[in-house]
């Protein structure tokens, strides 16, 4: 039996009256990946950010490896963060710096380790992502969306993280550099043997990184199941979302 | 009933114990706010405060920032400076003449220069330069997620973007001022040698018998509090700034005039605690 990695149980987050997550529970295996899938507002990104730690859930509990994350001290908290990676929708990286220098910053700056070695690490990690080691030197404005998104995964893996988070991974690309991202993805996670949590609202990503996946509306997880069981899940707002229809119950709710 | 009629039913009811409910629940509401907004801040101040002492430091962020706004503002504190004092000097020689003062220009130049003007036009002029810079730059991070990055890189960004900038901003301002403070006063003697006819010998002399070291001291502390000020207001609004292009227009906006103001206003309460 696989061990739980990751455990939320009624997570609660409102902003005023506006309430974004309505309970979540959600649990992911260790070395397995979960795809949250749901509309826009529904609060995947929401969710995200409370597990790692970047807002503070109003109730609720979020477990990873059995420890209580929400409420932790700071310094507990930095030890909790050390197993995270998350590569985020927009790349989000640090645009003062060369290629090179934001794949090695979490190696530099978080693991204080020493800037040729990490240098070393971090070209290795660009030429695995399928970029030439040559674009280390360049800045992050000077290469384009999908090469960024290559970056900002070659950042994640840089620090082999424990739990690998995805926020939206192929919004902005063509199909073709999504599906190459998709790949990517897979093979980096796989290498690592990290646990993965997605949350993407393309239907061919999450068929293709997922091992399960749980759909979110309202704030609530409605539906929780293996990517093969997804086409017969005999959920209506899962068959709904994956077909796209403009008609059915999460239209209707929202009207 | 319709909507529109259920609402102007309910004006109606409301009479005058409800309008004043409705006074009362407004004024409450600003009150609330405005105690989030100041706990928020000092929240906010003490945690800068606290990383600026704890390891680990960032050296190279540090010291990058004590270029950024030590060595690169130089220019527009000395431009400043220079024509403040030029001004002074003319200004003060017009106005003494009038009582057959004009040997009280030398004097007026340099207590001027450094008690006051040297300070606060250099703490306004940083202002506009570092502060809105400061505070764009945070901000920009904060709506590209770079912020979100640092932490999820395990890097606290209280202890990367805020403590260095709190830092050298508290350091470097005093250090622009003294350097105002000889321009300026250099400038008051440009003017007062080559365009009203002073002596230089007793020009300087004035100049030097009439300063004391809390003259300048004085200045010097009013630097450093108005280099955190500015410091502290951009990364304030920066860090906290609303999403898209107009809430890192907002920030920088913000932090200019509020750091400004609050110059003004320590000015008065730091002269109040030196000379009174």
């Amino acid at each position: 039996m696989s061990k739980t990695k990751l455990k939320l149980s009624g997570v609660r987050k409102a902003f005023g009256s506006n309430h974004v997550l309505n309970g979540v529970d959600l649990e992911v295996e260790s070395g397995k990946s979960l795809v949250v899938i749901g509309g826009s507002g529904t609060g995947k990104s929401v969710m995200l950010k409370c597990v790692l730690g970047l807002l503070q859930p109003d109730s609720g509990s979020i477990k990873v490896d059995g420890q209580e994350t929400v409420g932790l001290s700071a310094n507990d908290r930095g030890e909790v963060m050390r197993k995270f990676g998350m590569l985020f929708q927009g790349g989000a990286l640090f645009d003062s710096m060369t290629v090179w220098e934001n794949v090695a910053f979490g190696l530099i700056q978080g693991r204080g380790m020493a800037r040729n070695e990490a240098q070393a690490i971090a070209i290795e990690k660009i030429t695995a992502v399928g970029l030439s080691a040559d674009v280390g030197n360049l800045y992050p404005a000077e290469i384009s969306g999908g090469m960024q998104k290559r970056v900002g995964l070659a950042r994640v893996v840089a620090t082999a993280p424990e739990i690998i988070f995805f926020d939206e991974p192929t919004t902005g690309l063509d199909p073709i550099m999504a599906d190459v991202i998709n790949d990517l993805i897979v093979d980096q996670v796989n290498d690592l043997g990290a646990t993965a949590l997605s949350i993407t609202h393309d239907m061919a990503s999450a068929r293709k990184i997922a091992d399960y996946v749980a759909m979110i509306h309202e704030g609530q997880i409605v539906w929780h199941g293996k990517v093969g069981d997804l086409d017969h899940s005999g959920n209506e707002y899962v068959d709904q979302f994956i077909h796209g229809r403009a008609d059915g119950p999460i239209t209707r709710r929202a009207a | 009933m319709t909507v529109h009629s259920k609402a102007t039913a309910q004006q109606k009811s409301i009479g005058p114990i409800g309008l004043a409910l409705h006074v009362f629940n407004a004024l409450g509401a600003a009150v609330l706010g405005f105690l989030e907004k100041t706990g928020s801040f000092s929240i906010f101040v003490g945690r800068a405060v606290a990383h600026c002492f704890m390891p680990p430091f960032f050296g190279k962020q540090l010291l990058r920032q004590l270029i950024d706004i030590g060595y690169y503002s130089l220019p527009v504190v000395g431009m400043t400076a220079i024509f403040t004092g030029m001004v002074l000097a003319l200004q003060s020689h017009t106005g003494f003449s009038r009582f057959n003062a004009e040997g009280a220009v030398a004097g007026v130049v340099a207590l001027s220069m450094t008690r006051e003007l040297a300070p606060v036009l250099a703490g306004l002029m940083v202002a506009g330069r570092v502060g809105a810079s400061i505070a764009a730059e945070i901000a920009t991070m904060r709506v590209t997620e770079q912020i979100d990055a640092l932490t999820t890189l395990s890097v606290n960004p209280f202890k990367y973007l805020i403590a260095p900038r709190l830092i050298a901003a508290t350091l470097m301002m005093p250090i622009l001022v003294l350097i105002g403070d000889i321009i300026g006063i250099f400038g008051g003697y440009v003017v007062a040698i080559y365009n009203l006819g002073f002596s230089q010998g007793s020009y300087l002399s004035q100049t030097w018998d009439i300063l004391e070291t809390m003259d300048v001291v004085s200045g010097l502390v009013k630097a450093g509090v108005f280099g955190f000020i500015v410091a502290m207001l951009g990364c304030y609004h920066g860090f906290n700034s609303q999403r898209g292009a107009q809430g890192v227009g907002a920030a920088t906006t913000n932090a200019v005039v509020s750091s400004s103001i609050m110059i003004l206003i320590f000015n008065y309460i730091l002269t109040q605690v030196f000379f009174s």
